[in-house]
């Protein structure tokens, strides 16, 4: 009884801890820039709409985040475009290095994103991708690619094989036991995948900010061009970071039942 | 309706050898059963016969083909599997047809077919209803339902019968039976259990350690055993292994029901169990050499626990091996 407290407690205090920051952000935007810097911070204080307004008469809002959604379901879409078959044949037909490959691939993620940046930026301004949504698709999907196969990987394995060598006694091609059978038994599991993917992509600030300026850029080059070296920025930033992030957000609490029930997504009976 | 050859077929996982030179060949309508041990390769076999395993050496010939090159779903075999594997996401009718509608064949055509299927398993209430909410002797059915549909060459079974409980299990096997008889097809039944292979299958071969110990009906296998392995595993309770005394190295192998209890026998053991089935009793004796002996009796015996009896072995039901566990004949 009592770890079972300890354990709610300790439940309600990390969550507190990571929507604190949210909260506060959210609070901020209301302030006028002068009680958003004060010391002790002010926790009463007369609410105004002021930043968002200079906020969104500074930059087109719709733009960055019309940006943002296409180029996070794009990039979405394209991984798992490529991740399924990837996955699927990792998952069904192994062979002794399938296990180095999957590595391989998770440890892509560990080298810093910097370290490729001059050789994407130069082959970008080759093709004509600098500053294009399909650029940026580009080099999201490629970057949560791992996360997905991997995700995928696991999904597809908790998949009887016997029920899939069932469908190809039942007569049908790989394309047919993929879109009958296993992507529908994998639901829960792509939902989770693709969720998680688009919140990745969303969030995403290295590549939108070097890759992009002004016509493909996202909300989060929309939230970093509000901090200046100088000057009194806090409450517009976050104007800028509570309407960036809005959107995700919403979108996460919508989406959070079939998040919850994808990532707990056990075997199929 | 097929024949099925095998030619000196192999399966080699790595360096381990898992079925090892195997001839074989099932006739047209023949139900076969293969039996053998956990890990004799019994699954193995089967499974390369229905392309889902590749195999390391010989050929296996459907009709007098190869299938060298013919995937699954091309062999035109059914295979019902020891899990089912019924698809969760459809309801038992949809499982039924799905063969159908990836061969294009129209709705109204699989309808029919599926409730003509269905009829002659007693299911067509189950038939709407999702893989969830079926029993497992009622998830059996659908699995036979969707082989059978598709009218195939040949059904592959592989231990069908296994998760089903005892009562279950004995009805499933008179039907099968009847199935086999009514759709004229053939059959090849992997099972561990040598009742259901003794009862069922016209032909059984017995699988040791990946090669075939011997091939034939249900009786010959019972009456003349071709080694120790098919003696001591077809027949229950088991046949009785006795040291042959002079010949050294031989053993004589002896059935229960031919050794006769106390008529001048030449054995001589005492009485250290009793296993009374009503119509017969099994007669369990430790000899004096120490050796364990199996013997029926009336059901009615008076034979008590603690007897010391006199043992005699029918000359018709004597079976001798040499050292190397071969039949001598
Ligand atoms: N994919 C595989 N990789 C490696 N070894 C395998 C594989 N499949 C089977 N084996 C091995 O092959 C041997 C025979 O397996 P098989 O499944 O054919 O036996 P079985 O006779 O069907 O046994 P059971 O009665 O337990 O089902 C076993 O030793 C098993 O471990
Ligand atoms: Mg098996």
């Amino acid at each position: 009884m009592r770890t079972k407290w300890a354990l709610a407690a300790a439940g309600w205090m990390a969550a507190g801890a990571m929507f604190f920051p949210l909260l506060w952000m959210f609070l901020t935007s209301f302030k006028t820039e002068i009680t958003a810097v004060a010391t002790p911070p002010a926790l009463i204080f007369k609410p105004t709409l002021d930043n968002y307004a200079a906020v969104l008469e500074r930059a087109d809002y719709a733009q960055f985040a019309a940006n943002s959604v296409v180029v996070a379901l794009g990039s979405t879409l394209l991984a798992l475009a490529v991740a399924i078959p990837a996955a699927y044949s990792m998952a069904f037909f192994p062979t002794r290095r399938t296990r180095g490959v999957l590595l391989w691939m998770l440890s892509t993620k560990m080298l810093p994103a910097v370290g490729v940046l001059v050789p994407i930026f130069l082959l970008w301004r080759r093709f004509g991708l600098l500053d294009t949504r399909i650029g940026l698709v580009l080099i999201n999907s490629a970057s949560v690619l791992p996360i997905v196969v991997w995700m995928l990987f696991s999904y597809f394995r908790e998949v009887p094989r016997e029920i899939l060598e069932a469908c190809r006694m039942d007569g049908a091609t790989p394309r047919e036991e993929l879109f009958h059978v296993l992507l529908p038994l994998s639901k829960p599991g792509i939902t989770a995948t693709a969720l998680l993917s688009i919140i990745l992509c969303w969030n995403e600030a290295f590549w939108s900010l070097n890759l992009t300026t002004v016509r493909a850029a996202t909300l989060t080059v929309f939230t970093a061009s509000f901090s200046s070296p100088e000057g009194l920025f806090w409450a517009k930033l976050s104007a800028a970071s509570t309407l960036a992030t809005a959107p995700i957000l919403i979108f996460g609490w919508i989406s959070q039942r079939q998040f919850a029930r994808g990532l707990s997504f056990g075997a199929v009976k | 309706m097929a024949s099925i050859e095998l030619r000196s077929v192999g399966k080699r996982f790595g360096s381990h050898e898992v079925v090892r030179r195997v001839d074989l060949l099932v006739e047209d309508r023949e139900f076969v059963a293969f039996v053998g041990p956990s890990g004799s390769g019994k699954s193995t076999l089967l499974r390369m016969i229905a392309g889902l395993e590749t195999v390391s050496e010989g050929e296996i010939l459907i009709d007098g083909q190869s299938v060298a090159r013919v995937p699954p779903a091309k062999r035109g075999l059914a295979m019902v599997f020891q899990s089912y594997a019924i698809y969760p996401h459809m309801t038992a009718a949809e499982n039924m047809s799905f063969s159908l509608r990836l061969a294009g064949v129209p709705k109204a055509e699989r309808d029919a077919k599926v409730r003509e299927v269905a009829r002659a398993l007693e299911m067509e209430a189950l038939l709407e209803r999702k893989p969830r909410a079926l029993s497992g002797g009622q998830l059996q059915r659908v699995a036979l339902g969707r082989a059978m549909v598709r009218q195939p060459k040949a059904f592959l079974l592989d231990e069908p019968l296994s998760n089903l409980d005892a009562a279950l299990q004995a009805q499933m096997r008179l039907e099968l039976v009847r199935l086999h008889r009514e759709l004229k097809t053939t059959m090849i039944y992997v099972t561990h259990d040598q009742t259901e292979a003794m009862t069922m299958a016209d032909r059984i071969v017995v699988l040791n350690e990946g090669r075939v110990e011997q091939a034939g009906t249900p009786l010959e296998l019972y009456n003349r055993p071709a080694s120790l392995f098919v003696a001591g595993f077809i027949g229950a309770p088991k046949m009785n292994f006795l040291p042959a005394q002079g010949a050294e190295g031989r053993t004589l192998g002896v059935r229960p029901e031919h050794v006769r209890i106390g008529e001048g026998g030449e054995l001589a053991g005492e009485i250290v169990a009793l296993e009374r089935l009503g119509a017969r009793t099994y007669v369990h004796a430790r000899l004096t050499d120490g050796t364990r002996l199996v013997a029926e009796a009336a059901g009615d015996t008076g034979v008590r626990e603690g007897d010391r009896l006199a043992f005699r072995i029918l000359p018709e039901g004597r079976h001798w091996f040499d050292g190397s566990g071969r039949r001598v004949t």
